[in-house]
């Protein structure tokens, strides 16, 4: 009977990361490994930071780093309204990727308007392990 | 009459003196100094009825949050029902940004611009920037309002377009030291580099 019994709380315990009290990228993460996705790349998200997309309608060269900067540690700027914005890395910014609601939204405005489209769950990974280890 | 009562009378009268002069210098303060009655007047006596240039402050924590984080939080009684609901139904397109919304936020945002909009709250300044708007498409932009324009006419560019710590009208709080209490009063101007505004 111990047995079982300690089978199952080692089982419970192995899986308390996926539960509700794990932080919000796990969360968003474990979501995406269910859309699709089979392992994350930090280094992809680093990628896909600095990478240029061509906004059709102005020509306008977008990318993260337009508002965020290349180095997150940083305070960025909005582009149009130049209002400050708090630096993204959580070892600078604990605030940051604390909030999964507030991620979803903008992760879904900011790559709607960076890339033309929404971010894959790849991609919205990849982009949240690259952010996590700043 | 006992010293006590005497001296309880001397400052009686020190702060009735007082605050006869601290209400007569509020009201040296303001650009009119009474309020019409609203009644069914033309558009051109609604425009420049004398009011006190205060409108309610953003009292929507919701709004504050969601529509504050990118730009100053603009009062609902800035802009017509009609432009706010335009507004928020492009937030795709919002003047070229991305600003979408969860569907609930959307709904009880746009509900509490609609509510307290320009026309449905009809007194002060809200009532004179419906009134200015008479017999033209409401503007998207609050700096596109008749009522925006005119008060803002003799402002020249390099104070504000050309001007690093302002950039743009849409900037209200860069200029306008109480606007995030809901007051646009002229002596509250301070121009960033230039000081105060000298009309």
């Amino acid at each position: 009977m111990f047995h079982r019994l300690s089978i199952a709380l080692t089982t419970s315990l192995a899986l308390l990361p996926l539960s509700a009290t794990a932080d919000a990228t796990t969360q968003l993460q474990a979501v995406y490994l269910t859309q699709g996705v089979e392992r994350f790349d930090a280094a992809d998200g680093a990628a896909l930071w600095q990478q240029q997309f061509t906004h059709a309608k102005s020509g306008q060269q977008r990318s993260c780093t337009l508002c965020h900067t290349a180095q997150l540690g940083n305070p960025g700027k909005h582009a149009r309204t130049g209002k400050p914005i708090e630096p993204m890395a959580p070892s600078v910014n604990p605030q940051r990727l604390t909030d999964k609601a507030k991620i979803e939204k903008w992760l879904k405005r900011n790559c709607k308007w960076t890339l033309g489209r929404e971010c894959t769950p790849q991609e919205k990974g990849d982009l949240l392990s690259f952010i996590r280890n700043q | 009459m006992k010293r006590q009562t005497k001296i309880l009378l001397l400052v009686m009268s020190g702060l009735l003196l007082g605050l006869t002069g601290v209400v007569l210098a509020e009201r040296d303060d303001h650009e009119h100094e009474y309020e019409h009655e609203e009644h069914e007047h033309g558009y051109l006596q609604r425009w420049f009825a004398p009011t006190r240039p205060v409108i309610s402050p953003v009292v929507s924590q919701l709004y504050q949050e969601e529509c504050g984080s990118c730009h100053f939080a603009y009062q609902p009684g800035l802009l017509p029902a009609v432009s706010w609901q335009q507004i928020m139904q492009n937030l795709d397109d919002h003047f070229g940004e991305n600003a979408e919304l969860g569907e609930a936020e959307q709904a009880a945002i746009q509900d509490y611009l609609l509510s307290l909009s320009a026309g449905r709250v009809d007194q002060g300044l809200p009532r004179r920037i419906k009134a200015s708007l008479d017999g033209m498409t409401p503007p998207l932009r609050i700096t596109k309002t008749r009522f925006f324009l005119h008060e803002h006419d003799e402002i020249p560019q390099l104070m504000v377009q050309d001007n690093d710590q302002v950039r743009s009208f849409s900037n209200c709080d860069a200029c306008h030291s109480r606007a995030a209490q809901g007051s646009f009063r002229e002596h509250e101007i301070l121009i960033p580099g230039y000081g105060r505004w000298d009309d």
